[in-house]
């Protein structure tokens, strides 16, 4: 479904991505590990397209169509999806618009399928009435993202850290929703989406399961596996000690 | 390179326009259910009356329509009214001082018609009244005195239309307002300017809001004027509040220069201006908002924030805070900028154009929620606002 190859990548003129390969086949779940400022959210902005991610060098190739040069929207059109870790507040504009507009309905009138979504990710009717994102919660802000996703419905979904922040009751209800986005309940060859979720301390993995596990590190993966193993290796070592043993196996 | 461009206060002669205007009677109202209608549907004014608790229209310098269906509210030309009351005299000049500049003296010289509302004591108005102020005559000045007296208790909310008929290109609108709001009374006074693109606009006006009152008003601008200047100046005494908010979209070769002054003078009275401006095209915006903080306990806000959509357009943020006792508390948010890429690119990631996202971001930065209006008012004026900017 989507394949990255030798990406590099600059955030306003600053390189951060520095020769990135990444597969991700049609219906797998994977996680992406790395510290602090090692690229996550730009690999997922990068993958976006949004303007101030520029591609320098390699290619972004998604359901066999390379889309290294495509608008935000039309990628969006051939099916990506994000919720966002950090995402501004748009006065004026309703949670309950914003649903509606996520599902393509560009009227100002709250509709009761965007009511009912609403109410399985436990907002209220008045919540919906609050410009987008002014003063939400944290938690509020990752269940208003993953509210979002649901109504666009996208087949590559991605996710910047749905598990940072959140309670444990919230957690439980984000992690089946992640897993209804993602067709995690259906049988493997039966999946149509894809995802790629960022974690740090890989909660999400408890509530979702997962195919795969990367690391990021210096602008690359540095090592790719199996979720288990390698959410062991990097809270026991690090991760550069887990980069390390993964390269010398 | 930097552009220099200057503040906005042309000085207009009211001399060069002309003051003979045809008579109009009340009983032909084949203009205000024909041609005109448009017009005046569009500033909020219904010739029907409907879901309106009193009616004022006045056509170039004749007053055709001036009824009231509430008990308690009274509606008449103003000049009428100072011949029969002779208190109201004490109302005139009051708020604002007749010599203050030449439009308030072209006013006080040639005064061509104008309201007067008076809302008795206690009583509370179900529906807003609409008055209306249209010029159907090319080059004409129109010299209008209105006054507003809300007594004790009372409960008034006035929905006001400003507009010219469609053919009509050029004119001058001079428009002297006092309002008094007395003690525990309510006025929301929601102002709603239409102008053709030739018409100097110069209003001005002096609120009074005695002990406890509370006075909210709403102005909206979204179609292209010569040129505009006003800053309503609202004294409250004590416990009085003042909310304003405003809310321009200026295109064209529009000159806009507007804001008000809230003078928080009696202890604990609070003060909240808002004022959300768009210049596109060659626009020249200067917004202004002003609060003076002079007895003890005050309390007062203002935001003024501008969005750029042209690089030939101007928008001046003049925000001001003046206190003069220790105990005022008076702050500011100004920010003048294009629209957010960071909110474009948001969007686009769920689904909208890049043009669409923009579109919904003008629309929601229009999209002040109006307060203080009975909610079928506040839903109609949502409704106009939306329009005019699903035309942007
Ligand atoms: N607009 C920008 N201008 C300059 N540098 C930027 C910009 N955006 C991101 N960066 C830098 O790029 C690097 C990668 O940032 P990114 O947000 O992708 O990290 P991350 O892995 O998601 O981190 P975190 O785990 O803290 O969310 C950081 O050093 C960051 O400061
Ligand atoms: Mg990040």
């Amino acid at each position: 479904m989507l394949e990255i190859e030798n990406l590099n990548l600059e955030v306003d003129g600053r390189p951060v991505l520095k020769g990135l390969d990444l597969i991700i086949e049609k219906g797998e779940c994977h996680v992406l590990l790395g510290p602090n400022g090692s690229g996550k959210t730009s690999l997922l902005l990068g993958i976006l397209g949004f303007p101030r991610y520029r591609v320098t060098g390699g290619k972004i190739v998604f359901n066999g169509a390379d889309i290294t040069n495509l608008t935000t929207a039309e990628r969006v059109k051939l099916g990506m999806g994000i919720a966002f870790q950090n995402p501004p507040v748009i006065r004026g504009i309703r949670l309950g618009e914003m649903v509606n507009l996520c599902r393509g309905d560009k009227s100002g009138e709250i509709t009761d399928e965007t009511r009912v979504l609403a109410k399985e990710l436990h907002f209220t009717e008045e919540f919906l009435e609050r410009d987008v994102n002014a003063g939400f919660s944290g938690g509020e802000i990752k269940r208003s993202e993953i509210l979002q996703l649901m109504a666009q419905d996208p087949n590559f979904v991605m996710l910047d850290e749905p598990d940072s922040g959140v309670d444990i009751e919230n957690m439980e209800l984000i992690g089946g929703m992640i897993g209804k986005l993602l067709h995690r309940r259906e049988r493997p060859s039966r999946r149509i989406a894809s995802g790629l979720i960022i974690t740090h301390l890989a909660t999400i993995t408890d509530y979702v399961d997962v195919d795969w596990a990367h690391v990021m590190l210096g602008g690359r993966i540095g090592c790719s596996g199996n979720p288990d193993q390698i959410i062991r290796q990097i809270s026991e070592g690090g991760y550069e000690k887990c980069i390390r043993e993964c390269q010398m196996s | 390179m930097h552009k220099r461009v200057p503040d906005v206060v042309n000085v207009v002669n009211p001399e060069d326009y002309t003051m003979d205007a045809e008579e109009h009677v009340p009983e032909d109202r084949s203009e205000i259910e024909g041609e005109y209608k448009k017009s005046l549907l569009e500033v909020g004014y219904d010739p029907d009356g409907e879901e309106r608790s009193g009616s004022f229209l006045q056509l170039d310098h004749s007053v055709i329509c001036s009824t009231t269906v509430q008990e308690g509210i009274e509606v008449i030309d103003s000049s009428e009214a100072l011949e029969k009351y002779s208190w109201l005299s004490d109302y005139f000049w009051r708020a604002v001082a007749a010599d203050k500049d030449i439009y308030t003296k072209a006013v006080a010289e040639k005064q061509t018609g104008g309201y007067f509302v008076r809302a008795a004591p206690g009583v509370k108005s179900i529906f807003p009244l609409q008055t209306c102020l249209f010029i159907g005559k090319e080059r004409l000045s129109q010299n209008v005195h209105n006054i507003v007296i809300v007594e004790e208790g009372a409960e008034l909310h006035i929905i006001t239309g400003c507009s010219t008929a469609q053919d009509v290109r050029s004119a001058m609108h001079l428009g002297v307002s006092e309002f008094y709001v007395k003690k525990g009374a309510t006025l929301t006074y929601t102002m709603i300017h239409n102008w053709a693109p030739e018409v100097v606009v110069r209003p001005r006006s002096g609120i009074i809001v005695g002990e406890g009152g509370t006075y909210i008003n709403n102005y909206i601008l979204m179609k292209p004027v010569k040129d505009v200047q006003m800053y309503p100046v609202t004294y409250c005494g004590r416990n009085a509040r003042t909310m304003a908010q405003t809310v321009i979209h200026a295109s064209k070769d529009s000159k806009v220069d507007i804001g008000s002054k809230v003078v928080l003078e009696g202890e604990n009275s609070r003060a909240e201006l808002i004022s959300r401006s768009i210049a596109t095209d060659q626009a020249n915006v200067t917004a202004r908002g002003a609060i003076v903080g002079s007895a003890a306990g005050v309390k007062g806000h203002l935001e003024c924030i501008g969005l750029m959509l042209s690089n030939t357009a101007r928008i001046h943020s003049v925000p001001e805070l003046e206190a003069t006792v220790e105990d005022a508390e008076l702050s500011h948010e100004a920010a003048v900028g294009r629209i957010s890429e960071e909110e474009i690119a948001y969007l686009t990631a769920r689904g909208l154009s890049e043009d669409e996202a923009a579109g919904a971001i003008v629309r929601g930065f229009l999209n002040v929620d109006i307060k203080g209006l009975p909610p079928a008012l506040g839903a109609e004026v949502r409704q106009m606002i939306r329009m005019s900017a699903d035309a942007l």
